[in-house]
């Protein structure tokens, strides 16, 4: 008899282990789940919902929801895609994210997920907020028209690269991303383009400098495979910034 | 006298097995245009299905009572506003094409900037510009404070999106719509650049 413990994911046996979390047991057995704030290498946060399931009939957070023996989860139904749609319709009308203008446009997990949703619309009306671009750093660029304040590099900042450059300041719509220096630019904290933190943002909001364009449309990493087969986005995004760094075997 | 001539055509003219199809680009760069010229020679198949009434491909001016309409770009100004408003009013299906159209797209960017700003940026202090001065031809349609989206002034029945959509997203959705069908992409057809 086994012992295996699982979970039912869509109507497929997920196996897991105690203290897992159903996005965690999900992606190990190779089912993808949307998801933006959550990067598997780090604690997660639970921030921006796009990974909601529909569980024995509730909606939960599947990167904070520890699996449990006999959970029925919902990760593809029209209901739950609805629901993601709209949250990613959210995030675009709350920021300024102007696609054909980017050049995290074909590699940018936002754009991947909503495409995913079948996106078409953004459906709400525009916030248009007036935001900033600091180009202060020698290496790095911060669009924060880009931002969706999922917190991944403050997180990976804080605990990875043990120098906590950035923050997360005011509340509600004012909540911004701001820089741990007494000038509050990028070019006066410990921030390195080596850092990890560099290299996890789900948008374009934190881009090396130097580097832009340099894969042609129809060859980026969304442009022929959706992000549910391109598999975590986010490992794609930390291999290629190794690889550009001349250090592949990462 | 032209809308009168337009009244007439359609009552008589046109054939009632056609679907009568209008576009317009309000503020875009009339990409979304090249791309569906970019049909190729389907364009032969499409003008045996419909019939155009207002477009710049015919260059009729107003808009008559139309089955599709097509909309390009972005709203940046009051003439925008007014062509729109007209294509709501006649079109039974009214269509957002493009980035511009479905979200206000690259024009939108200027909205970080107080009109002004933009103004004196490209008339006044721009780089090589003569006799600089702010155009102010009674002519000249006024420019809005923002850019903004076509869903935000009209509803709008189908979105298209792509900077510009490829020739095939828009052959598909025309072919569909005009047999009749729901619109489903598939993946490689959705995309915002």
């Amino acid at each position: 008899m086994s012992t295996e413990k699982t979970f039912r994911l869509d109507g497929k046996a997920i196996p897991f282990e105690d203290g897992e979390t159903v996005m965690d047991a999900a992606l190990k057995a190779g089912e993808y789940i949307p998801h933006l704030c959550h990067n598997p290498d780090f604690e997660p946060h639970g921030s921006c919902r796009i990974c909601v399931v529909d569980v024995n009939g509730r909606h939960q957070c599947s990167c904070t929801l520890p699996a449990s023996e006999g959970m029925d989860v919902d990760n593809s139904s029209e209901a739950i895609t609805n629901k993601r749609r709209t949250l990613l319709q959210m995030l675009f009308v709350e920021g300024n994210h102007v696609c054909p203008a980017c050049e995290k446009s074909g590699a940018c997990q936002l754009q991947a997920v909503a495409y995913q949703t079948g996106m078409l619309n953004p459906h709400f009306t525009h916030f248009f907020p007036k935001r900033s671009i600091d180009a202060s750093h020698p290496d790095i660029v911060f669009y924060f028209n880009r931002c969706i304040l999922c917190g991944l590099c403050v997180r990976v900042s804080r605990d990875v690269d043990k120098k906590a450059v950035f923050s997360l300041s005011g509340r509600g719509h004012r909540t911004r991303i701001i820089f741990n220096s007494p000038s509050g630019k990028a070019v006066d904290t410990e921030l390195a383009i080596t850092d990890k933190a560099v290299s996890v943002c789900p948008t374009g909001a934190i881009l090396p400098k130097h580097h832009g364009y340099e894969t042609p449309v129809g060859e980026r990493l969304y442009d022929c495979l959706p992000i549910s087969v391109v598999g975590d986005a986010a490992k794609h995004h930390t291999a290629k910034k190794h690889f550009l760094n001349g250090d592949p075997d990462e | 006298m032209v809308t009168l001539m337009n009244d007439i055509q359609s009552d008589q003219e046109r054939p009632k097995d056609k679907l009568i199809v209008a576009t317009a680009a309000l503020c875009g760069c009339f990409g979304c245009h090249m791309s569906l010229l970019d049909i190729d020679e389907r364009i032969l198949q499409l003008v045996e299905l419909v019939e155009f009434d207002r477009t710049p491909l015919t260059d009729i001016k107003t808009v008559g009572k139309c089955d599709i309409g097509l909309i390009e770009g972005g709203v940046a100004n009051v003439d925008n506003v007014e062509v729109l408003r007209e294509f709501r009013n006649n079109c039974d299906v009214l269509v957002a094409v493009g980035a511009c159209a479905v979200n206000g797209g690259v024009p939108t960017m200027r909205n970080q900037f107080e009109i002004k700003e933009c103004l004196e940026e490209a008339y006044i202090h721009g780089i090589g510009v003569e006799n600089p001065h702010v155009p102010n031809d009674v002519e000249i349609p006024l420019l809005l404070d923002k850019v903004h989206p076509i869903h935000e002034v009209v509803r709008v029945d189908y979105f298209l999106p792509g900077c510009p959509p490829g020739a095939d997203t828009i052959w598909l959705f025309l072919t569909e719509v005009i047999a009749g069908n729901a619109v489903n992409f598939p993946y490689s057809l959705i995309h915002y650049d």
